[in-house]
C-alpha cells in the first residue's frame, strides 16, 4: 500500500488518533483501579454507605 | 430489567459489568475489520492517498457532535426529570466528547495542510468545531473543580443546552457560509456523494468509532459512580468521627 507523497501526513493523523484512543483508555482503567482501591480501603475500615447500612441491618434481622 | 430500573445505580453498575466485556470486544472487533477495509480501499481521484484520514476525520467529527447531543439529553434528564444517573451520564461524555473533537480538529488540519496548503483558517465549519471543543474544555473545568457533584450538575446541564444551540451551526455552516471545508457528502439530500469504495469502510470506521465512544462511555460512567460512593462514604465517615 503506497500512501503517496504526503505520507508523513497520513502517518501522523493514525498516530495521534491511536495516541489520544490510548491515553483515553489508559486514564479510564487508572481512574476505575483508583476507585475501586479507595472503596475497598473505605470498606476494609467499616464504613458503609446508608444503602449498604440498611441491608446489613435487614439481613440481621435488625430495624435500620 | 426494566428500563427504569436502571435509574438505580447499582442496578446499572451491574448491567455495566455485564455488558462492558462484549462492548469492548466488537468495538477491537470492528476497528479491525475497518483498518482492513481501509487498507484496501482506493486513493480518491483528486486527493490521492490522503483521503485516508477522512477515516479518522470524519468519524471524529461525528462523535464529537454526537456526545454533545448526549450531554444535552443528559442535561434534560438532570434539570427536567431529575434522573439520578443523568448527570453522571453528562460528566462521563466530556471527555469522551473532547478527545474525539480534538482528533477532528488535528486529523483535519494535517488533512488541510497537503489538500489546501495551510493547516488552518478561520472558516465558519473550522471555527464552529474550536467553539465546540473550548465548550467541552469549559464543561471540563466546571464539573473538575467543583467539590459537590449536586451543584456543579445544574450549571453543567444549563452549559450544556446552550452550547447545544452550536451542533446545527457546525452541520449547516456549509450551507449558510462560504468556507473553504466541503459541503456535505454524506449525510445530506440525495444521498451520499461518494463512491461506495471509499464510502462502506467509512461507515464501518464511524460504526466502530460508535462503539468506542459507548465503551468508553459507560466505562466512564462507572468511574462516577463509583466516585460518587466514595464521596457519600468519606462524608458517612467524616460524621461519624
Amino acid at each position: 500500500m503506497s500512501l503517496g507523497p504526503h505520507a508523513d501526513f497520513i502517518i501522523a493523523s493514525y498516530a495521534v488518533t491511536a495516541l489520544v484512543v490510548v491515553a483515553l483508555i489508559g486514564w479510564i482503567a487508572a481512574d476505575y483501579a483508583a476507585q475501586r482501591r479507595v472503596l475497598g480501603d473505605l470498606e476494609q475500615r467499616g464504613v458503609t454507605r446508608r444503602s449498604q447500612r440498611g441491608k446489613d441491618h435487614k439481613a440481621l434481622g435488625d430495624t435500620p | 430489567m426494566a428500563v427504569i430500573d436502571l435509574a438505580n445505580p447499582t442496578r446499572f453498575l451491574t448491567l455495566v459489568n455485564r455488558v462492558l466485556p462484549w462492548l469492548a470486544g466488537a468495538t477491537a472487533l470492528v476497528f479491525a475489520y475497518g483498518l482492513y477495509r481501509v487498507g484496501g480501499a482506493p486513493d480518491d481521484y483528486q486527493q490521492g492517498a490522503t483521503v485516508k484520514i477522512m477515516y479518522l476525520h470524519v468519524p471524529g467529527a461525528w462523535l464529537g457532535m454526537m456526545a454533545w447531543g448526549v450531554m444535552t439529553v443528559a442535561a434534560l434528564g438532570t434539570l427536567v426529570w431529575r434522573h439520578p444517573l443523568a448527570d453522571v451520564a453528562g460528566k462521563a461524555a466530556a471527555p469522551v466528547g473532547a478527545a474525539f473533537t480534538f482528533i477532528c480538529l488535528v486529523t483535519g488540519a494535517l488533512w488541510g495542510r497537503p489538500m489546501w496548503g495551510t493547516y488552518w483558517v478561520w472558516d465558519a465549519r473550522l471555527t464552529s468545531v474550536l467553539v465546540l471543543f473550548l465548550l467541552y474544555l469549559g464543561m471540563l473545568a466546571l464539573y473538575w473543580t467543583a467539590e459537590d457533584p449536586n451543584r456543579s450538575a445544574r450549571a453543567a446541564a444549563i452549559l450544556a443546552l446552550v452550547g447545544a444551540v452550536n451542533i446545527p451551526i457546525i452541520k449547516f455552516s456549509v450551507d449558510w457560509w462560504n468556507t473553504l471545508h466541503q459541503p456535505a457528502s454524506v449525510v445530506r439530500m440525495g444521498g451520499a456523494a461518494i463512491d461506495a469504495s471509499i464510502l462502506v469502510p467509512l461507515l464501518i470506521m464511524a460504526l466502530a468509532f460508535t462503539l468506542l465512544f459507548f465503551t468508553l462511555h459507560f466505562a466512564a460512567m462507572r468511574n462516577e459512580i463509583l466516585r460518587r460512593r466514595v464521596r457519600s462514604m468519606r462524608m458517612m465517615q467524616a460524621r461519624g468521627a
